[in-house]
């Protein structure tokens, strides 16, 4: 059976591209970046190339690129270290109620050390308003992180408004930008942030690596010691095959983005066409204008998660929703959650479909036929 | 041993089991025999053929339906708890060509503040199980249903002075209703568990079948399931003995193989079952007194103890140990005797009530047949009278001892498990012991 693979946004294949540098970075650039010989010197300088391809694609500089093992460590080094390097001057956070768990989590572990966390609510849509932002901002915030697309229904924040609104105030801001980045263009002088988090996973690179990019001058307590990598901000001998196997990927998904964006458009009106002609009884969920182009959360109405998932598994179909919980049981999506409240049946009935490389035309049919089917089959 | 040969045995069993003598005796009749698993696959629903053989001078006309499917088209979702029993089960399946799917029900979340969780470890263990047998796994949570179905059930029945079983429970309403239907929603023909029980098809019935090791029969436990669920059930371990259980899943390298049984209630595990009541129920410490009211201590909370309990007393002195005979709810009162086989322990009669058939009800009101009081007890002959609303009152042929209410009272014809109820009050030549419950 040849499976169809529509869950992009938990992890995405490879680029051949990607591959062939990272084998050639394996192959022959070995050295360690920071030792004074040739071998070192020819490492750094591939170093220093990719650094500063990440940075043009946000429109940064390359010293405020930071390279981490991925993006929860992104999230993660902005969040603990804005709150320790900060501490004195406030012990307030502002975040979302549906932001990525590497985000919440982290904010979860910040209250237990004393410090107040305001999680923002979002409408029906999925989105929050500035002046939500606004109402909540206090003289002792420190950092406000909102995520730039969010992972489960897509859903785009007002990221540029809130930085503008944060203009006027002391507070750092991050967004993680996760799974916005590649999809959406990124300028971190347009949306005003200090701290933006990406990983390299999500757009055909390979796992283990990410950056956060750390606007000159914010605060930023360092959360690994050791050597002076990444100018004393991040210990620890650099992933240089990942890196620049990260960095190729980066160039990949900024040649392809318009395509894909229109791409993935059309492949979301096919499936909806798809099932309105089967006539299934299936929502949307999230706003399409306010959506990342490669998610489509789709609730459909009459079945059971659990079961719809383990179907279009066996059908061929990989698929996901909400986010796999303790032991590999379903927890209802935070993020459906807060947009429709704890007893939604969209809860126990949505499902996330989302577009990457490689997937065909004929392949987003057939996984909406299939999808088609079994829904029928469940709601009987 | 081998693997090949400790899979022959274990299909010998299964062949065994399905038909070893159930026909009542000296009687022609048709039995329709229907093997769910084994070397015999070939079990149907529809199509057949006639295979008589004489057993015993009684000439039986077995017909053997031969199933539609193939096991390779025939899916069985195996209900995988991370033990080395749903463990063999699958494996056994496996190898007899089913289209296998392992899954883990997630009932209870007892994640602590390390975020250690019994169903996290467990899981893990599915997942390499499932990897070395070569089928997928996934997890379902029925913890909502868990907690409405049984958990409440448990709280409320200990509320009442009574001690319930939730393993009943459970296997009523989750993992034979909930989890079957959500095997049904996944194409399932069958579910299958690592019970130690056997099923077998007669007449067009599925009859539930007490499994072969008996030491490990877990009939008591499925007394309650109706012929409805048992129609899609297999036991791929019923027929083997545990030690043999455990020598498969070692010769197969199976990641279980030594792992240690789990013991106790599903949510309770290893953890004090005192400390876990209290955080569900209040408890009232009161007095301990003999059946004369001469006050021996104090007693932590009457739902703590459970009639003919010996340990945690605490009654210190000479003579012979002490045991919890009964429990007043009105004086918040514990009793208490000396002596194990003490009179007041025992009992001749019980009534009880949900009383529900593996297969069709008897015909007869009232039927003679053997009893199970608590789990893994000696059969007891017994005398049972049906009464409306599916009560029954069950006499004794000799008195038993520690009786408990809320227990179950499983019946059985020989090896058939015919099904069972709970059991309400208990009584003495035909009065109650109203100190039991």
């Amino acid at each position: 059976m040849n499976r169809i693979y529509l869950d992009h946004a938990a992890t995405s294949p490879i680029h051949p591209q990607v591959i062939t540098k990272m084998m050639e970075a394996m192959e022959q650039t070995y050295g360690n970046p920071s030792s004074i010989h040739a071998t070192g010197r020819e490492a750094r300088k591939q170093l220093d190339i990719a650094r500063q391809q990440f940075a043009s694609s946000i429109g940064a500089k390359d010293q405020d690129i930071i390279l981490t093992s991925g993006g929860t460590e992104a999230d993660n080094f902005a969040i603990f270290g804005t709150a320790y390097a900060r501490k004195t001057e406030g012990s307030h956070i502002i975040t979302s109620q549906i932001e990525h768990h590497a985000v919440l989590t982290a904010c979860e572990k910040l209250e237990k050390e004393g410090f107040e966390v305001t999680y923002l609510p979002v409408n029906s849509q999925g989105r929050l308003t500035v002046e939500d932002v606004k109402q909540a901002l206090r003289d002792d915030t420190i950092l406000v992180t909102i995520m730039l697309g969010n992972n489960e229904v897509g859903t785009i924040q007002p990221i540029q408004e809130i930085g503008e609104l944060l203009n006027d105030h002391k507070a750092t801001f991050h967004t993680d930008a996760v799974q916005a980045y590649g999809l959406l263009p990124v300028s971190v002088d347009d949306l005003k942030v200090d701290l933006l988090s990406v990983s390299s996973h999500k757009i055909n690179g390979p796992k283990g690596i990410g950056f956060l990019y750390h606007r000159k001058g914010t605060k930023l307590s360092p959360q690994f010691f050791g050597g002076q990598q990444e100018r004393k901000r991040r210990a620890g001998t650099e992933n240089v095959p990942g890196i620049l196997a990260f960095a190729e990927a980066v160039t990949i998904a900024q040649q392809t983005m318009e395509e894909k964006r229109d791409q993935y458009s059309q492949f979301k009106k096919e499936m909806v066409s798809i099932w309105q002609q089967a006539e299934i009884d299936f929502k949307v969920n999230g706003e399409e204008q306010f959506t990342l182009p490669h998610i489509l959360n789709v609730s459909f109405a009459g079945t059971d998660v659990e079961s719809l998932l383990v179907n279009l598994d066996m059908a061929g179909l990989s698929v996901s929703s909400g986010s796999a919980c303790t032991a590999g049981s379903i927890n209802p999506s935070h993020v459906l959650v807060a947009m429709y409240g704890e007893k939604a049946s969209e809860l126990r009935n949505s499902i996330r479909f989302s577009f990457g490389y490689g997937v065909t035309d004929a392949e987003i049919k057939e996984a909406a036929t299939i999808t088609a089917n079994v829904v029928k089959r469940l709601v009987k | 041993m081998n693997v090949q040969k400790s899979i022959k045995i274990a299909h010998r069993g299964l062949h065994k089991a399905g038909h070893s003598g159930v026909a009542t005796k000296g009687i022609l009749r048709r039995v329709i025999v229907r093997v769910r698993c084994g070397v015999l696959n070939l079990s149907s629903k529809t199509g057949s053929f006639d295979a008589p053989f004489e057993q015993n001078n009684i000439i039986e006309k077995v017909r053997i339906m031969q199933q539609l499917k193939d096991p390779a088209n025939t899916r069985v979702v195996v209900g995988m708890s991370g033990g080395v029993d749903s463990s063999v089960a699958a494996h056994l399946l496996k190898q007899q060509g089913y289209d296998v799917i392992g899954i883990f029900m997630k009932n209870w979340d007892d994640t602590d503040e390390n975020g250690v969780c019994t169903a996290t470890e467990d899981y893990d263990d599915v997942i390499k199980v499932c990897n070395q047998i070569g089928i997928p796994y996934y997890s379902v949570n029925f913890e909502k249903q868990y907690w409405d179905k049984v958990f409440s059930y448990f709280l409320e029945e200990y509320k009442a002075g009574r001690t319930p079983n939730p393993d009943v429970m459970c296997n009523k309403e989750i993992k034979f209703k909930a989890f079957l239907e959500h095997a049904v929603s996944l194409g399932a023909d069958y579910l299958a568990t690592g019970h130690y029980a056997q099923v077998k098809e007669v007449d067009g019935e599925t009859q539930l079948l007490r499994g072969h090791d008996n030491n490990k029969d877990q009939t008591y436990f499925l007394n309650q399931l109706s012929q409805d669920q048992l129609s899609k059930v297999m036991f791929p371990i019923g027929h083997l003995e545990k030690k043999l259980v455990r020598e498969i899943a070692a010769e197969a390298g199976l990641a279980t193989a030594t792992k240690k049984d789990s013991t106790g209630i599903c949510f309770i595990g290893e953890r004090n079952f005192k400390e876990f009541l209290s955080q569900y129920l209040p408890a009232q410490p009161g007095e301990m007194v003999t059946m004369d009211g001469v006050k021996m201590g104090r007693h932590d909370g009457l739902m703590y103890y459970t009639i003919g309990q010996r340990q945690g007393l605490g009654i210190g002195g000479a003579g012979d140990p002490w045991f919890v005979l009964g429990k007043n709810l009105q004086t918040n009162e514990l009793l208490v005797g000396q002596n194990i086989h003490h009179e007041a322990l025992f009992s001749d009669q019980l009534t009880a009530v949900n009383m529900s058939f593996t297969t069709s009800e008897p015909k007869n009101k009232t039927f003679s047949c053997t009893a199970k009081f608590r789990y893994r007890q000696e059969d007891v002959k017994v005398e049972v009278e049906l009464t409306p609303d599916k009560g029954a009152i069950i006499t004794f042929a000799e008195p038993v001892r520690a009786i408990t209410p809320g227990q179950a009272v499983v019946l059985y014809d020989g090896e058939i498990c015919l099904g069972g109820g709970t059991i309400d009050e208990v009584m003495k030549n035909g009065k109650k012991l109203t100190y039991v419950g």
